[in-house]
């Protein structure tokens, strides 16, 4: 912090002084890091050699982003959140009537959702509404309901799980398995696929029931990787790294169909013009719906038996067994459930892409998914979902910023730099926020007046 | 009258390490009994054996006569045999109403409304704190909640490990001034393992004394309090 001074001139030109030798700081450390990375691009020449081409002016911008951002950062941004600080603290005693939009959020977020397709229709037109509904709406919306299906597992259940994607993989094959070669249709596969998935909930649940915390996530993991391999090297069932392609599309249950060829195609019978921009914005509507299906189950789940009981074991795994709460059973409900919603995820992932192979199943998802339930703030729907809109919508939002190409050359993609944003974006988090968007914890009982609990007891970083 | 429970001839290991090295204790319906020992005597081993973590590996633990000495820890809290642990173990980041409905689900908190109420009457600073997070509570307002925790079960026996650990001599009078209500009104079944050996012995109708996992003396509890030996051992040493 800022040394006390007599006078605010002084106390100024002390944080200018502070911030001056701050971001020569920052630019040192900046150059340090990216000297290498940026500075330096490795190309081949004419004859196939290896030379190395510097990017001095690219390394410029990098290192003089950093040292205005660190500059700006020390003498406003600082001093204004410590403002906001204290006058929180100062207004902490007061009891605070949230605002409208604060208590009635869930409800107008999913009248929103509901209106969605039609704004972007309205606003772009039936085929450039195509990609705000898939790349963004749909996309978001298969994070929120993974991460939710994880949270189950991880935020209420307390069970690090770093495979979480192997059930998403499981949900997807048994979609792509049985509809091409059985022909069922996507509505008789979806429970389906979401009954397999907790199924293989079950086989991970029962090896890991003594395990705890890091042995738990590290077996999860291989677990992970286990589904990704078979599903790579079973050639026969898998067809391995070409994947299942042709994958049936999903029909509103049976009545149309949203294959071109066919005679109750949605358009045809609407006597619309062809567009893929109608199935996309169907399968928005059911993505919807199945992830608010997990929202419901979720919060219907904290109010029962098995819902406090998993939280239960979370917070102590002796203390429940002492209480006549069989663990062994609690753990895999909680394994199997949060498959579950892997299982339809998947299935629902397989149906929307028409093609499926391991690629999609990496490990990285399985962070990516963790990385967004930690960061909402674990066990919190509400702040699950702002962190899903943050992360996958950011990702997504990236391929949009081509005037990006003005600072950094035309040479830049920025898709290329969505790790290292990734990365930036949750330290950022995790410094202002370190227990996620929404920290606080809804008490799932009470006797006279709900009252939320306090951020300060919640969950921090630690699994 | 076969007693409530009947531990027999039990011996704990853990690992190579004997813990209990045959150990007899009776504990019988309506009574207040009281183990109290060293440190590392093995009191806390017994306790947590009888609850079935870590198994007996050779003797005999009877509940109403049935042998619980092989049941897994969920079963035999089932049979009505309720713990407030060592440490307390309540659920830090779950309410204080919260961690009491967690006492009730063997029940399915179909006595909850009721018994909660007398959980508050028994311990007021509870109904204070009722939407607080267990963590943020005082030691003995924890110890307090650990034990209302375990009476939400409803027990035929209650098993108290260590309640005056860390906690102000004022505090733990009203802990143990609340164990003595519950016994006289309710009859109350309590086996209380402790190091606070003065006011144990004092609250206690029978008391057995171990040493190195064995016992060496059990007696009434004012018998107890006025032994030689005892009162060398664990009370001369200053009155905790």
């Amino acid at each position: 912090m800022a040394p006390v001074s007599a006078t605010p001139g002084r106390a100024e030109a002390s944080t200018m002084a502070r911030a001056l030798r701050e971001a020569v700081l920052a630019g040192i450390i900046a150059f340090g890091l990216f000297v290498l990375y940026v500075g330096l691009k490795t190309d081949q020449n004419i004859s196939n050699e290896l030379i190395l081409v510097p990017r001095p002016g690219l390394l410029a911008i990098f290192v003089g982003l950093a040292m205005v951002a660190r500059f700006l950062g020390v003498l406003y941004i600082q001093p204004a959140m410590k403002r906001r600080r204290d006058a929180k603290s100062a207004a902490a005693d007061l009891e605070l009537q949230p605002s409208y939009v604060k208590r009635n959020f869930s409800t107008i977020a999913i009248i929103a959702l509901v209106l969605y397709p039609p704004l972007m229709v309205a606003l772009f037109g039936t085929q450039g509404s195509l990609k705000w509904v898939d790349n963004f709406g749909i996309q978001i919306l298969i994070y929120v309901m993974l991460a939710w299906g994880l949270n189950i597992v991880v935020g209420l259940a307390g069970l690090l799980d770093l495979g979480y994607v192997a059930f998403y993989a499981v949900g997807a094959y048994s979609y792509a398995l049985l509809s091409t070669h059985l022909g069922l249709s996507f509505w008789v596969l979806l429970p389906m696929a979401g009954i397999l998935a907790a199924l293989w909930g079950m086989i991970l649940g029962f090896p890991v029931l003594r395990l705890r915390g890091d042995y738990l996530a590290i077996v999860t993991l291989a677990f992970g990787e286990i589904i990704r391999l078979v599903l790579i090297n079973w050639t026969e069932v898998t067809q391995g790294t070409f994947g299942i392609s042709g994958i049936a599309k999903a029909s509103i249950f049976g009545i149309y169909s949203f294959d071109v060829g066919a005679p109750n195609n949605f358009a045809k019978v609407f006597g619309l013009p062809m567009s893929a921009a109608y199935y996309k914005i169907f399968l928005f509507y059911v993505i919807l719906a199945l992830a608010l299906l997990t929202a419901f189950v979720t919060i219907r789940l904290r109010r029962m038996p098995v819902g406090r009981a998993w939280e239960a074991l979370r917070e102590d795994e002796i203390a429940c067994r002492s209480l006549g709460i069989n663990t062994v059973t609690t753990k895999l409900t909680a394994f199997a459930t949060g498959a579950m919603f892997g299982g339809f995820a998947g299935s629902f992932f397989a149906a929307r892409q028409g093609f499926v192979s391991p690629e999609s199943f990496v490990f990285l998802e399985s962070a990516v998914i963790l990385a967004i339930v930690v960061l909402g703030g674990m066990g919190s729907l509400v702040g699950i979902a702002v962190a899903a809109v943050v992360m996958v919508g950011g990702t997504e939002m990236l391929r949009e910023l081509t005037f990006l190409k003005a600072i950094f050359g035309p040479d830049f993609t920025p898709e290329l730099y969505r790790m290292l944003l990734f990365g930036l974006a949750m330290i950022v988090v995790m410094v202002l926020k370190p227990r996620g968007f929404v920290g606080s914890r809804e008490p799932s009982a009470f006797l006279h007046a709900r009252k939320s609990v306090s951020s300060s007891f919640t969950k921090e970083g630690h699994g | 009258m076969t007693a409530l429970l009947q531990v027999k001839a039990v011996e704990t290991y853990y690992g190579n390490i004997r813990a209990l090295a045959g150990v007899d204790v009776e504990v019988q319906k309506g009574e207040i009994v009281c183990l109290i020992g060293a440190n590392g005597a093995g009191k806390s081993t017994l306790m947590m054996t009888i609850c079935g973590s870590p198994q007996a590996r050779t003797g005999q633990i009877l509940f109403e006569g049935r042998d619980i000495t092989r049941m897994p820890t969920h079963e035999i809290a089932r049979l009505r045999i309720a713990q407030s642990p060592e440490g307390r173990r309540i659920f830090p980041r779950m309410t204080v109403y919260e961690n009491l409905q967690m006492g009730a689900s063997l029940d399915n908190l179909k006595y909850f409304n009721e018994d909660v109420e007398k959980m508050f009457a028994l311990f007021p600073r509870l109904k204070e704190r009722q939407s607080q997070r267990g963590g943020t509570l005082s030691g003995g307002e924890q110890q307090m909640l650990s034990i209302a925790r375990a009476l939400m079960a409803r027990p035929k026996l209650l098993l108290l490990d260590e309640p005056s650990l860390g906690l102000a001599p004022l505090i733990v009078k009203g802990i143990f001034e609340a164990i003595r209500k519950l016994n006289e009104t309710e009859g109350l079944t309590v086996f209380l393992v402790e190091q606070n050996a003065f006011a144990a012995l004092k609250l206690s109708h029978r008391a057995y004394v171990m040493v190195n996992g064995q016992v060496t003396m059990s007696g009434g509890g004012r018998e107890l309090l006025a032994n030689p030996e005892v009162r060398a051992a664990y009370l001369e040493g200053g009155r905790h």
